[in-house]
């Protein structure tokens, strides 16, 4: 039996079977149904997922610094979420497109942005960090659950194209009760469309715990829309790999979308502007700290006689070159020139705002003899 | 006299509506155990409990149609709107349900709904978090949009807001949240100043100055550096937008002759052209100039390093001023 017929049989479209292949303490646990979807992996393949989420830690760890530095306006800091985003970001095929919210910054790791991209908007620096067609990655959401519709339709395109290619939209738990994220869900189902739903259920919407959210596991909704539901230990990198390769396998044989609620914990603020100690207690934070997704695929790599200390020095070493890299690129961002507030806004040309630019152009050119030149030059755009 | 913060005497005026009134209920995303990420709801959950301070499941248009619904039953929901950009998804229920729900009713269902949101930028933030959306509520029939400048009008115009039997959007000048003033906590709102009366906030006499929200203070600080120059600014805090109250810009206008509409929204459809529009065909002899507008530009708003370039400050204001008195400005020399 294969993968795809495994799946074929509607198995694993259990909601309240959680699945989970790693524990907390680094066993491996047996699943005959998610197993075979990860049989490639590998110890190398295993460590190479635990570099992935030590670096993305390291880039996480340093960008909250910068931000508290004052080089970084705001960061929403990912620690606690590295296994549900790695996880499920290498199960993507780089024809896949993403549609994220503004945490999965592991996401976009591994899709290829580079690290100092990917803190560029966060410095206020600039609209966007990269361009989501070099990356098949969009542009980070700040409304909740928007990106969810956008990843059905880029889906419901890829379909009618006769591609097999996939979508997949990330979002927390907060967003599943937008409005925008159930239509989506309505829209996929009707649609057959090709579209991974993964929500990482980090159990916090800033203040407000996941039970105001959801009386109910929220992989139980998928239910009701007509769609398979998966819940997955979402600090556990191997399940939640094995999860969304079952759910792109499907979304690829024309099978539709896949609701994945990734079981998880926001260690740190929701932003650096949040104070977490105002809602949440420590016994909380203590309890999830033992179920880290970075130690247990440790503890499971020694189990198996492999080098874990010559693992974690070089990965500690790639990590401290990424974040100095890091640094020294977003430290010397030069900031934006003023008259590019005017760039973009439309792709034609536009009367109205060419006037204001150059009546601005006009203003800053009182200013100094440099705006002069910027002055002309205003006029001549 | 106390001296509050405007998010302080925010914290007190729901207070008082809450302690008023048990059919107020205030509603929002973090307003509850956190109070709010900007704290103006700090510990109205401990005092009067969770079903008077509900902390909601986040959705905008589910925040705003229950409310409908509340009021439907009789309350008087407050809603908070965490911040201005999220506003849109509920805007669905704000224009089409709230808005016309008295005049679809043959005015019958009242909608008492206060809308609380932090509006504007000038803190540096991310995206969706700065922003000006004020002219779409002016826009609509049915609601009142009223912003608020100072502690002492914070205080009073949120249990006015409250108060009142029509829904009201009610705006609030993020940036100016920190900053301090007298507040009388124990005045009657009987006495106050209805919340659609305008202030002038400065008196002078070459140029009106209309603004409000956050810019009301730059406002203030442009007319005492324009009279450095010699030229005496009015300000008037506009308090109301929708409606404006244009006995006081028209009485102020008629003795200046000259109109300086500042606000940090865009231009185009804003309440600036609405005003100048207004002001235009109410008192077109008494105008020395044309109206001239200070606004935002066009554009979404812009990355925080750029807000700068952006919002309108004290410089582009007072150039906005040498325009409407006709002396040297930016545009010198160039056509209208």
């Amino acid at each position: 039996m294969t993968p795809s017929d495994r799946d074929a049989t509607g198995l694993l479209t259990r909601p309240d079977h959680f699945v989970q292949l790693v524990t907390p303490n680094g066993e491996r646990r047996a699943d005959a149904e998610f197993d075979p979807w990860v049989a490639d992996i590998d110890t190398a393949a295993l460590a190479r997922l635990y570099r992935d989420m030590a670096i993305v830690r390291r880039i996480d760890t340093e960008a909250t610094a910068l931000q508290r530095q004052g080089e970084l306006g705001l960061w929403p800091p990912l620690a606690g979420q590295e296994a549900a985003q790695i996880g499920s970001a290498r199960a993507l095929r780089a024809d896949d497109f993403v549609f994220s919210s503004y945490r999965e910054h592991a996401v976009a790791w591994c899709r290829g942005v580079s690290a100092a991209d990917l803190l560029r908007v966060w410095r206020g620096s600039a609209a966007s960090g990269w361009n989501p067609f070099e990356h098949n990655m969009a542009v980070p959401q700040i409304i909740i659950g928007a990106q969810a519709l956008h990843a059905v339709g880029y889906a419901m395109g890829a379909a009618w194209e006769g591609t097999d290619t996939a979508s997949i939209s990330y979002f927390g738990d907060g967003a599943t009760s937008e409005g925008d994220v159930n239509e989506a869900f309505v829209f996929a189902a009707s649609f057959d469309a090709p579209v991974v739903f993964f929500c990482q259920n980090n159990q916090w919407a800033i203040s407000e715990p996941v039970g105001l959210q959801s009386k109910q596991p929220l992989a139980r909704r998928a239910d009701g829309f007509g769609m398979p539901g998966i819940r997955v230990d979402g600090n556990d990198v191997l399940a939640v790999l094995a999860a969304t390769r079952i759910a792109l396998d499907r979304a690829r044989r024309g099978g539709g979308p896949t609701l994945i609620e990734a079981v998880t914990y926001r260690l740190g603020p929701h932003t650096t502007a949040d104070d977490p100690k105002r809602y949440r207690t420590d016994e909380e934070l203590a309890e999830w700290r033992t179920r880290d997704p970075l130690t247990r695929v440790l503890t499971l790599l020694a189990s198996t006689g492999f080098d874990t200390e010559a693992l974690e020095r070089e990965v500690a070493e790639e990590a401290g070159r990424v974040a100095a890299e890091l640094r020294a690129a977003i430290t010397t961002i030069p900031d934006p020139e003023p008259m590019t507030v005017f760039d973009h806004v439309y792709a034609e040309p536009n009367t109205h705002l060419a006037r204001q630019r150059d009546r601005y152009a006009r203003y800053l050119a009182m200013f100094d003899d440099e705006g002069a030149a910027a002055s002309a030059e205003g006029a001549a755009r | 006299m106390t001296t509050l913060t405007l998010g302080k005497a925010l914290n007190s005026g729901l207070r008082r509506a809450l302690a008023g009134d048990d059919k107020v209920v205030l509603m929002g995303e973090d307003i509850g155990t956190l109070g709010g990420v900007f704290r103006i709801t700090d510990g109205l959950k401990a005092e009067f409990g969770a079903h008077r301070v509900v902390d909601t499941p986040l959705s905008e248009a589910g925040i705003i149609g229950t409310a409908v619904g509340l009021a439907y039953r009789g309350f008087r929901p407050v809603v908070e709107i965490q911040f201005d950009g999220f506003v849109y998804p509920g805007f669905d229920q704000l224009v089409a349900q709230v808005a016309k729900l008295h005049y679809r009713s043959r005015g019958t269902v009242k909608m008492p709904l206060t809308i609380r949101i932090p509006f504007g930028g000038g803190i540096g933030a991310a995206e969706h978090h700065s922003e000006s959306p004020e002219a779409y509520f002016a826009h609509t029939a049915g609601l009142r949009v009223v912003a608020c400048s100072n502690p002492a009008d914070a205080y009073v115009m949120i249990q006015q807001a409250i108060a009142s039997d029509d829904p009201v959007i009610f705006l609030e000048p993020k940036r100016r949240y920190h900053v301090k003033g007298e507040v009388d906590e124990t005045a009657s709102l009987a006495d106050a100043k209805p919340m659609g009366v305008a202030s002038v906030v400065t008196a002078g006499s070459d140029v009106t100055l209309v603004t409000y929200g956050a810019l009301v203070q730059t406002a203030r600080d442009a007319a005492i550096a324009a009279s450095e120059d010699g030229i005496s600014l009015e300000v008037i805090d506009l308090r109301s937008l929708a409606p404006v109250d244009y006995a006081t810009v028209e009485a102020s206008v008629r003795r200046t002759g000259r109109l300086v509409i500042a606000h940090e929204a865009g231009q185009q459809g804003g309440v600036g052209a609405e005003i100048a529009a207004s002001i235009t065909e109410r008192c077109f002899e008494f105008l020395e100039a044309a109206p001239v507008r200070v606004t935002g530009h066009d554009i979404p708003y812009p990355p925080a390093k750029l807000e700068k370039h952006h919002l309108p400050d004290l410089d582009r204001i007072l150039d906005g001023v040498d325009r409407a008195l006709g002396r040297p400005n930016s545009l010198s020399g160039v056509e209208a």
